[in-house]
């Protein structure tokens, strides 16, 4: 646990405040987003934002699986889910997450669909080896850190031969949302949301490494500080944001030096470039279409790809109009914005998909600082 | 979902598979994503996989720097209040 607590040090977060306060620039703004759900849930949990100077504003990302699955694409999870001859698998989180209707693969659970909780991708393939009578559909979403473990299954099966097992892919890749933001009219045009700096994803990055962000820093001019996950992670970022900000540079650093090199984890990178390939676009809830930002199977292993099997179709659906998610994801508004938040939207009965996960801004807003904001009436 | 712990190898149990242990609790681990490892080192765990071998001597350097940061400068002693401990 030494490498757990020992960066959730009070004392050590109090010296950190107090630097960072004698080390921004009074006369200006800081807005850094944090790209990731596991930052925002961090920032939440231990009140970093409290520690902060009042002309840093930390804003949220789109850094969460579950938020940013486009609602057809769990809609045809459910359909499919629902065949007599399907076993569908997923992990815990994407089971509560409200698809249209206010349905969920929980309630097509209760419905009689065999829906099925599993915390390892591993655990996807034992189900489909255990059940040879079964289809089994392992419902694949997540980013880079998630991404490698679905390719290593899918190779496994290959090898295994198991004929009853397929997975119905929803990755997606991290630079090409942080590129979404940095090109969307809100930023560029209309100066609705201003980003100066970027808290970069600490488990993504150790697969991917920190090179790919190289790009933004340059190209947009806006600084990446690669952070870990706990709270002194966060604030020793901040404090390298601030920093760059001041001196005018903008490069990417790598706070969480712990988990991330510049290259990598080239073996995983090695097994996701061997099952998957880039599709041209991809709809994610809140952002739309982005080019090359979801991947696919590649036709060497479509035996495998759920969407061939079972010819899965996706439509395009209306969404709760109230629900304000796909601003939240975009970094436009603020959880407290929406008039559900904490009234017909709860972590007990989500309306909207942030409110469902405990990386979505509202869920993390809901559990840690329901009090500390103004709250919409 | 990208949440991931590190978790020191107590049992090799073969080429893919090795045992953990965080805070007294074991579980068996994947090590299929990353280069071999060895006894005693630290992985950084996720949904059952490990994604990459912890880095003790960063991690260390890490914790030093924050030690002298607590030492130096004696702010309120408990500035992080989870919310829920």
């Amino acid at each position: 646990m030494r490498y757990v607590r020992g960066f959730r040090d009070g004392p050590a977060a109090a010296g950190l405040a107090a630097l960072l306060a004698a080390e921004v620039d009074p006369q200006r703004q800081y807005h850094l987003m944090e790209f990731c759900g596991g930052h925002t849930h961090a920032i939440a949990r231990y009140g970093v934002e409290d520690l902060l100077p009042p002309n840093i504003r930390l804003i949220h990302g789109p850094g969460c699986p579950v938020c940013v699955l486009a609602v057809p694409r769990l809609d045809a999870a459910i359909e499919l889910a629902q065949r007599p001859d399907v076993t569908l698998v997923s992990y815990g989180d994407m089971l509560r997450v409200p698809a249209s209707r206010r349905r969920s693969l929980l309630k097509a659970r209760a419905l009689g669909a065999d829906v099925r909780m599993i915390y390892s991708a591993y655990e996807a393939l034992q189900i489909a080896a255990a059940n040879p009578d079964r289809r089994v559909v392992f419902f694949a979403i997540g980013f880079e850190t998630t991404t490698p473990a679905t390719a290593h299954i899918i190779l496994e099966a290959h090898r295994l031969a198991l004929a009853n097992f397929s997975v119905y892919c929803n990755h997606v890749v991290t630079p090409a949302a942080i590129l979404s933001i940095l090109d969307s009219p809100e930023v560029r045009e209309w100066g609705q949301v201003r980003v100066d700096g970027f808290i970069g994803p600490s488990h993504v990055s150790a697969v991917i490494g920190s090179r790919p962000y190289e790009y933004f820093a340059e190209e947009y001019q806006r600084p990446v500080v690669i952070a870990g996950f706990e709270p002194l992670d966060v604030l020793q970022a901040i404090r390298m944001l601030v920093r760059q900000l001041n001196e005018g540079r903008s490069c990417v650093e790598n706070q969480f030096t712990r988990g991330v090199t510049s290259g990598g984890n080239a073996k995983a990178q090695g097994l996701v470039a061997e099952v998957f390939e880039l599709r041209s676009s991809f709809e994610w809830r809140g952002l739309g279409e982005l080019p090359y930002s979801g991947l696919r199977i590649k036709s060497a292993y479509g035996e495998f790809d759920a969407e061939r099997r079972f010819g899965i179709e996706v439509r395009p659906v209306s969404e709760n109009a109230a629900c304000q998610c796909p601003g939240i994801i975009r970094g436009v508004k603020r959880p407290t914005d929406c008039a559900l938040f904490g009234t017909a939207c709860t972590p007990r009965n989500p309306i909207g998909s942030c409110m469902v996960s405990g990386e979505g801004a509202c869920a993390a807003h809901f559990k840690y600082r329901r009090g500390a904001l103004p709250t919409v009436a | 979902m990208c949440l991931a712990i590190p978790a020191r190898i107590v049992t090799l149990l073969d080429d893919q598979w090795v045992e953990t242990e965080v805070g007294g609790i074991r579980s068996r681990v994947s090590i299929a994503l990353i280069d071999p490892v060895n006894l005693g080192d630290y992985v950084i765990v996720h949904a059952g996989f490990a994604i990459t071998r912890l880095d003790v001597e960063a991690a260390e350097k890490s914790l030093a720097l924050f030690d002298e940061i607590a030492a130096h400068l004696k702010g309120p002693v408990d500035a992080l209040r989870p919310r829920i401990p």
